[in-house]
């Protein structure tokens, strides 16, 4: 029983890695409808800009906060060029821009910092700590803090602030939150420097757990079952989907494994993620479309 | 309280089209030679049948025709004297034009309240006039109110025109572009939401632009119309002229034998 709540427990925190990737793509999801494929690619570019800028001997703070500055204007930037000449055309229209762009941010960021990996090191231990019995990475307890507060401040900017709805309801009809006077480039440019925010929160995490190299930007294929789970359009539900993938799949690494010869967790999210789709496709969470005759 | 009473008496013209043409895609000529005047305080009917160019028209005053991928190739708009035919559309706002759009178009998965506070946004108001500004639609609406925490999406088609109107309103529109207010709505439904468009016309001296196909409905509150067909203006007058109108009758109503 102590062995289960400790794989139980391990699969949990380490599920909610996959929600700060996942959280991400929710963000961009829910105020433009479109599914963001550079979200990948900018978890990469932020996490090298850091880690460059740590190897320059730029102090830690300092690197954390230039790297958000350029996740800004990075945002501004795909904002200006990408987005502001698609206005009101098809998501999937978007959604073939994001593809283009991934490859782009991709190339920028090892054009600028190079193609080798990195170390980066946070200054959190890995060591397992002892609670209640079980063995818990220390590095995991910190990073499920991390998305805890991650959640705590986006669900309070989504429901109780200005930009939060304006957000919201951009994201439900672009057409009309124009005629009410919201100006749609300014919360795409804002939304979009959260979700770099929240890449560079990921791209840390991530990059200090596999080191920071080009198979960052791959760490997005795991937060996809996640979000078929949760739901595309909700932060809560990413972090559902993912304590739901870190468990299952860890519990069935070392249950089901043995059974059936091992190598369980890489595939078995997206057989979870299938079930999901025939039974609820929008997620646990997701909002279902609202559709009146 | 005469001046609103009666707009003509002073007649301070509101806002000011002047033969605008309007070209989708760089292609189709959706709009051509359209004129008109809003007199400040007036509720002007612009009637037509489907396609005629009514939502375009509006399109183009409220600056959303650029979203459309449309633009004003020629002529002018004017709003309170000052040119605005290719100011963006939240400065518009700002202004005081605001677009009530054809459908509605109610942020469905928003609360009802949400919805309305978001038209609030634009003027950044402190807390307490945002709050005076919803309480103020509640006294329109009183049926929003028990609404209020619902999803817009799941209240009736009166409701959410009842929304969309509100949501407007919280702009502190000058003047307000309405789209099509009778669409899908059950009769009695239309009565009262026209009922309320000539009340804050009256009490709060808000202007109205209303495109309709609703003929009698929309002249039985409007004070003057105009009539589009194809992309032009073909007549205008006074909502008593045009009902006497035999063209009007042939037109939309049908011709007697």
């Amino acid at each position: 029983m102590e062995f289960f709540l400790e794989v139980l427990t391990g699969g949990l925190l380490a599920g909610l890695m996959y929600s700060l990737v996942a959280i991400g793509f929710v963000l961009i999801y829910k105020a433009s409808g479109v599914f963001n494929f550079a979200q990948g690619s900018m978890v990469l570019f932020s996490a090298l800009t850091f880690v460059s800028l740590l190897e320059r001997g730029v102090p830690f703070w300092v690197s954390f906060a230039v790297t958000l500055l350029t996740m800004i204007a990075l945002a501004w930037a795909i904002e200006r060029v990408v987005l502001r000449p698609l206005v009101n055309r098809p998501p999937i229209t978007l959604f073939m821009a994001t593809l283009g762009l991934s490859y782009i941010i991709e190339g920028v960021a090892q054009a600028m910092w190079g193609a080798q990996v990195h170390g980066l090191e946070l200054g959190i231990s890995d060591a397992p700590l002892e609670i209640g019995g079980m063995l818990l990475s220390q590095f995991d307890l910190f990073s499920a803090a991390t998305a805890g507060i991650l959640v705590l401040f986006l669900s309070l900017l989504f429901n109780k602030t200005r930009i939060g709805i304006s957000l919201r309801a951009v994201a439900d009809d672009q057409l009309a939150a124009l005629a009410v006077g919201i100006k749609l480039q300014r919360i795409w440019m804002i939304v979009w420097a959260v979700a770099g925010f929240v890449g560079l929160v990921a791209g840390l995490l991530w990059g200090a757990r596999l080191g920071v190299q080009f198979s960052l930007s791959l760490v997005v294929l795991k937060a996809l079952p996640v979000l078929i789970i949760g739901g595309f359009t909700s932060i809560g539900g990413a972090i559902v989907g993912g304590l739901i993938i870190g468990a299952s799949e860890k519990l069935a690494e070392v249950y089901l494994g043995p059974i059936i010869g091992g190598g369980i967790e890489n595939w078995f999210p997206y057989v979870l993620a299938l079930l999901f789709l025939l039974v609820r496709p929008a997620g646990i969470f997701g909002e279902r479309a609202i559709e009146r005759v | 309280m005469s001046a609103i009473a009666n707009p003509y008496a002073e007649s301070v013209e509101l806002l000011r089209v002047d033969d605008i043409e309007v070209i989708y895609d760089s292609a189709v000529l959706a709009v051509s030679g359209v004129s008109l005047t809003v007199p400040k305080g007036a509720i002007i009917a612009l009637l037509g049948a489907n396609g005629a160019g009514k939502s375009t028209t509006l399109k183009a005053i409220s600056g959303l025709v650029r979203a459309d991928r449309a633009e004003v190739s020629s002529g002018s708009i004017h709003f309170q004297g000052q040119m605005s035919t290719h100011t963006p559309p939240h400065v518009l706002v700002q202004q005081g034009i605001v677009h009530v759009l054809e459908g509605r178009h109610v942020f469905a998965h928003l609360t009802v309240e949400e919805n309305l506070r978001s038209g609030g946004f634009v003027r950044r108001p402190s807390r307490q006039s945002l709050q005076a500004g919803l309480e103020r639609i509640y006294t329109w609406f009183p049926r929003l109110k028990e609404k209020r925490k619902v999803q817009a999406g799941y209240t009736s088609g009166g409701e959410q025109q009842m929304v969309a109107i509100g949501r407007a309103l919280m702009t502190n529109p000058s003047m307000v572009l309405l789209d099509e207010p009778s669409m899908g709505l059950a009769p009695l439904i239309v009565q009262e939401i026209f009922e309320i468009v000539s009340q804050l016309n009256e009490k709060e001296g808000v202007s109205f632009l209303l495109a309709e196909q609703n003929i009698p409905v929309a002249l039985k509150h409007a004070h003057y119309g105009y009539v589009l067909e194809t992309g032009k203006i073909v007549l205008s007058g006074t909502a008593q002229e045009l009902l006497q109108n035999t063209a009007l009758q042939d037109a939309y109503l049908g011709k007697k034998q």
